[in-house]
């Protein structure tokens, strides 16, 4: 009886590999459809994929699939060509730039929105503002106690993020003057556990994306002149750029592609496009 | 029929031979891929070959190690004097400061960056310039800085994890072993007696009732996953820790180690449990029968008799929670410091791998030096292994 059963399953598993291939078919189907690719930053993941969801709801013959793995690898893989357009958190470096250039590709950038961030420390810090110095002397470590800039007697905790992420990187070179971090830093893997881990622990601060900061933190305000003003983080603040930690989220798209993906960046950039963005806690363009 | 028969058994004979010899093929081909791309770390210099540091021609530094490199880029070394050059201020220029030195008509085209940057060099005595090796002049006018490259020593030996700093990757990956020992091996220690005891109360002493109600529940708990338990331990167990002990921060070793050894106690519990029923009925009766209580057979009888399968779980045990990733990333708060005390935060090598293997170039320094932390991985719980096997292997000899 069971060597009967052995038998049926093998002789079902041959039937399964004898099934035609029916990719070949699915793809001369597609050809009339229009289909490409956007991969990139993880930050701009959850906006793109809604984006491009009632885009797609809009506009039928259009099937815009969505891939995270970070900035770099959404640039890297627009250079070699497997890739129609980039998102990405940060502007090309200089070397993707030349890199485009060799192999003749005429870029063309669009700033979508912006991400702030902020700078969050547990409700019972009574330090309220920090001047961009102190943020770079207590992530390389050179403050250690949160009484060397006006609080309690307390040891500062850092948390931040593992260094895959564009937040990592973006920290590290605007805030931090491009300064490596201390390595007592407490890295987690996802700006949902940084949050938590602020709310519960006292002498904690972090950074996280404004739309991340909710009530179980407190945002600090930021000074990027030596102390003369501080700005807090809102969405208003972020809009008149007198907030300073904000960053632009880019799509990055090869010229000669323009027809096939500018409909889309066109409506991220159309007014319920924008507003989609805003209820996602970015910042709007306009 | 006859015929028919023998073609059957023939034939789920040679299935079986297949699926066994394709299971050894692929853990062989894995540990192949493993190593290849692991040990390509060896070798490789410190700094991505796409960037270059130049100094002025006069400068008597002619190499500079990877901790220097790092502390001169974070101005924590800022004269020359202190890697044995002038007395001078070390002045760092980055590509994009060349707007600093040059107005944008004398920049005009791209192309002539290379030279700019040849005689910024040139003219600027005290400075160490970083800039893409792509803008590197043909006739350059200062000398390249050799770096350094990755070595047994300074891999295993370094103590700082700096995998993407700029210019130079910071590999030292001695926090990280520590690391990951430390928490495995507390683990282990806090699941195997628990898991023993559950297990021997579960084999032994408990009625049928219960076990048959219990043993379903753990390994309930097998079926979790790790992510979850990751949360659990974010949530509840790290604010116990940390006001358990007055800590400032509640992300440390003990926190993974409690978790891992959540995680390792269905393994261990079901496989000894099942090794200590398989004691032969006779045994266990013959040593009630000469008088000995039920507790003096349980541990002459019953745990020397199933000492492999206790084994087994143990090694079963260790494995889990030495390879262990997301948990673990989750509690232990990923500091890469070299860990004093099992009240400060720790970071394991499956942690690191998980966290920073998305993101590493494929085939970049980075990318091969977290393969070869999968290769250390992979020897330690080789040598976990071969060692509890041949300590349980020399017991059973002295026994019979």
């Amino acid at each position: 009886m069971k060597n009967n059963l052995l038998f049926f399953v093998l002789v079902f598993a041959g039937i399964s590999c004898a099934s035609p291939d029916k990719s070949s078919e699915e793809k001369t189907a597609a050809v009339a459809r229009k289909t490409f690719t956007v991969k990139g930053s993880d930050t701009m993941l959850p906006l793109t994929q809604q984006e491009a969801e009632s885009f797609m709801k809009d506009d039928s013959m259009t099937t815009i699939s969505v891939v995270g793995g970070g900035s770099g690898v959404g640039i890297s893989a627009l250079i070699d060509g497997s890739n129609d357009m980039a998102m990405s958190s940060r502007d090309l470096k200089m070397e993707e730039k030349l890199k485009l250039e060799d192999k003749k590709i005429k870029i063309i950038e669009t700033i979508v929105g912006y991400d702030a961030l902020s700078v969050v420390v547990n409700p019972s810090n009574k330090v309220s503002q920090l001047t961009r110095e102190q943020l770079e002397d207590i992530f390389t470590g050179k403050i250690k106690n949160w009484k060397d800039v006006g609080g309690i007697n307390q040891k500062i905790i850092v948390y931040s993020r593992e260094s895959s992420s564009g937040t990592y990187e973006f920290f590290k070179e605007h805030v931090m003057s491009k300064k490596n971090y201390a390595n007592d830093v407490l890295s987690l893997s996802s700006t949902g556990a940084i949050v938590q881990s602020v709310a519960q622990t006292p002498g904690a601060i972090g950074y996280v994306g404004m739309a991340y900061a909710d009530q179980s933190v407190k945002n600090l305000s930021v000074s990027y002149d030596q102390g003369k003003t501080f700005v807090s983080p809102s969405l208003a603040t972020a809009l008149d750029k007198s907030y300073p930690v904000s960053r632009p989220l880019y799509y990055f798209y090869d010229e000669a592609k323009a027809s096939l993906v500018k409909p889309y960046v066109d409506f991220v950039l159309s007014p319920p496009g924008q507003k989609m963005l805003r209820t996602l806690g970015y910042v709007p363009v306009k | 029929m006859k015929f028919l028969r023998k073609l059957k058994e023939r034939l789920i004979e040679g299935l079986l031979f297949i699926s066994g010899g394709l299971t050894s093929l692929i853990v062989v081909l894995i540990v192949v891929f493993l190593f290849r791309e692991g040990l390509g770390v060896f070798g490789s210099p410190t700094m991505e070959s796409s960037s270059v540091l130049a100094v002025n021609k006069k400068n008597p530094i002619q190499t500079l190690t990877a901790a220097q490199i790092k502390n001169i880029f974070d101005q924590k070394i800022t004269h020359w004097n202190e890697i044995g050059g002038s007395n001078d201020t070390i002045i760092l220029f980055y590509v994009d400061d060349i707007g600093v030195y040059y107005s944008d008509e004398q920049i005009g085209s791209l192309d002539n960056i290379p030279n700019l940057i040849s005689n910024l060099v040139d003219s600027i005595p005290n400075m160490l310039a970083y800039f893409p090796s792509k803008q590197l002049s043909k006739n350059f006018k200062g000398n390249i800085i050799a770096s350094e490259k990755v070595n047994a020593k300074n891999f295993l030996g370094g103590k700082e994890w700096l995998p993407t700093a700029e210019p130079a990757a910071q590999l030292g990956v001695l926090p990280l072993i520590l690391g990951t020992l430390l928490v495995s091996f507390l683990a282990i220690l806090i699941a195997l007696p628990l898991g023993l005891a559950t297990a021997i109360y579960m084999g032994e002493i408990a009625n049928d009732k219960i076990r048959r109600i219990m043993k379903p529940v753990i390994e309930l708990l097998a079926g979790i996953p790790s992510v979850v338990y990751g949360f659990f331990g974010l949530v509840v167990i790290v604010p116990l820790i940390k006001d358990a002990f007055g800590l400032d921060v509640g992300e440390t070793a003990l926190s993974g180690s409690i978790i891992l050894a959540i995680m390792a106690l269905p393994t261990i519990i079901t496989i000894s449990e099942d090794a200590m029923r398989n004691t032969p009925r006779a045994m266990k009766e013959a040593s009630l029968a000469l008088g000995a209580t039920q507790w003096q057979t349980i541990y002459k009888v019953v745990i020397p008799y199933s000492a492999s399968g206790i084994t087994a779980a143990a090694i079963l045990g260790i494995g889990r929670a030495v390879g262990e990733t997301m948990a673990v990333l989750m509690v232990t708060g990923n500091a890469s410091v070299m860990p004093h005390s099992i009240l400060q935060p720790v970071r394991t090598i499956p942690a690191t791998i998980a966290a920073e293997l998305g993101e590493a170039p494929q085939g970049g320094l980075h990318y091969k030096a977290l393969f070869a932390l999968g290769c250390i991985l992979f020897l330690i719980t080789l040598i976990i292994n071969l060692s509890v096997e041949s300590i349980s292997k020399r017991k059973k000899g002295q026994r019979h």
